[in-house]
């Protein structure tokens, strides 16, 4: 905490971080409120009497009911599920043993292997769908499932990579070396000894692949194209634009709803996801 | 219980060769302690007798059969680390069954080993608890217990006391002791500190930049030191060293330096002969000079002026200057004596040490 003076205290802690915290959540906020907002208000000019952009007088789910029985949007819903936690569980696997031979086992070429697959992580995936979408097509897998749950992890995997391991680097060697010593063969170290240990990176990791691909927007709106199979971020964006009406009410529910899952896996998981992140482990 | 033996053993890393032909015959039972300053190689052999690091070149076999290739859990071995690495998911109960787990042994035998290593190391309330709910005395028992519970060959100790402080140090010493005698398990134990070494072990390995300078037990190597480098490590307060010139006179020997003039006593008097007229250096250790009475002969004494008085209730040590050295002499704490203070100390003829100022060998 901040010492001294109570005004110090108000400068220094509390108005910034008022300040921070209201605008970041400035958006939600908007997007409540437009989901809530009956049409007749959304499409008022600002100039109108009685304009009043910050609240409703006049609250509505009728956006929300024609986002769930108007559009595919549980279908897309579920869709998106479908494809995170395949490409998350994909990934995660890779991942944790890539993770494991990287930061553990001895073999040639180890560091340039582990910058390599850094680096495929930094080719940016507007670059990367232009080749990834010919793949797809050779293949016969456009607008399926599949096209996102084996694209999605050209980058999860350099990402839960990397994240697990740092986060194996920092289980002291010893515990394994122990596990060994103690009559485990190094599968079995590794599954019984490593794994356990490691669960906040691994959870840090999931959470992580599973946003990214929930979030995802370029790779499902290129190998995608029937309505039916798209994902929530695309379904959104493409069936509620037409032309150039928006439709701001579904818009904004489809865009909230879409958010709860993710919001709600974080803050399962937040205890976790910050000593994954920052921690490691103490003997 | 089992033998182990070290043959010409080598390990080089990309930059240092961190251990050096290492030689080392150790007994069924026996308790022998690697020591040495830091960095000096006693991990890695303590690890290439593991299994945890690749040798180089040599052989490690244990009983007769050489486990070079051996994976470390074929090797029936258990190690103790330095920082205990108790399993952070597991209770006690299960991170002393974990190693019985893996090599299949059955749910009534593994409660009834984990029970007695329990009983031994009185740590049966412990048994439900996670290893961080416990003080660092009390990881250490686990992690004992963990060793013990197996019934290896040979145990295996990485400083397991170094974490602890000064009290418990003492206390967990004596244990290990009473443990050794009680299950007679061979065990090669890494330390740095020689105090550990020479209560602990039945015979001391003293090594230095990845060389073992010493093998003997703990008196022999307090008597007679191999070389400067054991004579300085081994005892405490270390050893005085100083630089003398042998000069010959009327058939007998004489060291001298500035403010030094000895007799060199006459058991090691044919040995040093061909030092004649050369430089060497002498080492005495503190506990064998004494403030020098009426019965003490005239050439083996020499004035000094006190410098720091240390009481340590049991001795006094005496820091003095020796014409331009220092020494550090212990005497009876009965001894009054005031800083600056000239007076004549005495040297225990039969405990003088000449070193060879090339070679450092003892001579
Ligand atoms: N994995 C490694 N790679 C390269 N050099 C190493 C490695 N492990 C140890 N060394 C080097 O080998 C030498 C011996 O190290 P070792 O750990 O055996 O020393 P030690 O006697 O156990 O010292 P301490 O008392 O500090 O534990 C040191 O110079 C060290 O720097
Ligand atoms: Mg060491």
């Amino acid at each position: 905490m901040i010492e001294g003076a109570p005004w110090r205290r108000w400068v220094f802690f509390y108005v910034p971080v008022t300040a921070f915290v209201v605008s970041l959540l400035f958006p939600f906020y908007w997007m409540v409120i437009t989901t809530i907002r009956p049409d007749s208000e959304l499409y008022r000019p600002w100039s109108a009497p009685n304009y009043a952009p910050f609240w409703t007088t006049h609250p509505t789910l009728e956006h929300v009911h024609d986002l769930l029985s108007e559009t595919l949007f549980s279908t897309w819903m579920w869709n998106t599920m479908l494809i995170s936690l395949a490409a998350t569980a994909i990934s995660l696997f890779c991942g944790l043993l890539a993770g494991y031979a990287l930061s553990r086992l001895k073999f040639p070429f180890a560091g340039s292997i582990g910058t390599a697959i850094f680096i495929t992580y930094l080719v940016p995936q507007t670059l990367l769908f232009i080749p990834l979408a010919d793949i797809i097509r050779n293949f016969r897998l456009g607008d399926s499932p599949w096209a996102l749950i084996l694209t999605y992890p050209t980058f999860l995997i350099p990402f839960c990579t990397w994240l697990l391991m740092g986060y194996f680097k920092s289980i002291p060697k010893e515990l394994e070396e122990c596990a060994r010593i103690d009559g485990a063969p190094r599968w079995k170290a590794m599954v019984y000894i490593i794994f356990p240990v490691a669960i906040p990176g691994i959870l840090s990791a999931g959470i992580f692949a599973f946003t990214l691909s929930w979030n995802e927007f370029i790779y499902a709106l290129v190998f995608l194209s029937s309505p039916e199979q798209k994902t929530v971020p695309v379904g959104v964006t493409s069936e509620l634009v037409r032309g150039d009406v928006f439709f701001w009410g579904e818009l904004m529910a489809g865009a909230l709803l879409g958010s709860i899952p993710v919001a709600f896996v974080y803050s399962f998981f937040v205890e976790y996801y910050v000593s994954g992140i920052t921690g490691s482990v103490k003997g | 219980m089992a033998r182990v033996a070290m043959r010409s053993l080598n390990k080089k890393y990309d930059e240092v060769h961190a251990v050096i032909d290492v030689n080392l015959n150790i007994h069924d039972q026996e308790f022998v302690v690697l020591v040495g300053p830091s960095g000096c190689g006693k991990t890695t052999t303590l690890r290439m007798v593991a299994g945890l690091e690749s040798i180089t070149s040599g052989q490690v076999s244990i009983d007769e059969k050489v486990v070079n290739e051996l994976p470390p859990m074929d090797r029936d071995i258990a190690m103790v680390f330095q920082n205990y690495a108790l399993y952070p998911h597991m209770s006690v109960y299960d991170n002393m069954a974990f190693g019985l787990k893996m090599r299949k042994f059955d749910k009534p035998e593994i409660d009834k080993r984990v029970k007695v290593a329990a009983d031994i190391l009185g740590i049966q309330e412990l048994l439900k608890r996670k290893p961080r709910q416990l003080s660092g005395g009390q990881r250490q028992r686990v992690a004992l217990g963990r060793a013990i519970v197996r019934h290896p060959q040979v145990f295996l100790f990485d400083e397991p006391l170094s974490n602890l402080d000064a009290k418990l140090r003492v206390q967990m010493r004596v244990e290990l002791k009473k443990l050794h005698e009680r299950l007679g398990t061979t065990a090669i134990y890494v330390t740095h500190d020689q105090v550990e070494a020479m209560t602990l072990g039945d015979r001391v390995v003293v090594m230095r930049d990845g060389r073992v300078q010493q093998v003997g037990d703990p008196m022999e190597l307090y008597n007679q030191p191999a070389n400067r480098f054991v004579a300085g490590f081994i005892g405490s307060p270390a050893m005085n060293f100083a630089q003398v010139r042998i000069a010959a006179e009327n058939g007998s020997l004489w060291a001298e330096s500035e403010g030094l003039r000895i007799k060199v006593p006459a058991p090691i008097t044919p040995r040093l002969g061909r030092y004649a007229g050369m430089e060497a250096t002498l080492g005495v250790r503190p506990e064998d000079l004494r403030i020098a009475g009426a019965g003490d002969a005239k050439d083996l004494g020499f004035d000094v002026a006190i410098e720091v008085i240390e009481r340590l209730g049991s001795e006094i040590l005496l820091d003095v200057a020796v014409g331009s050295a220092t020494m550090v002499a212990s005497v009876e704490p009965t001894v009054t004596a005031r800083v600056h203070e000239r007076l004549r100390l005495a040297i225990n003829p039969d405990r003088v040490h000449f070193f060879d100022n090339k070679t450092e060998a003892a001579i």
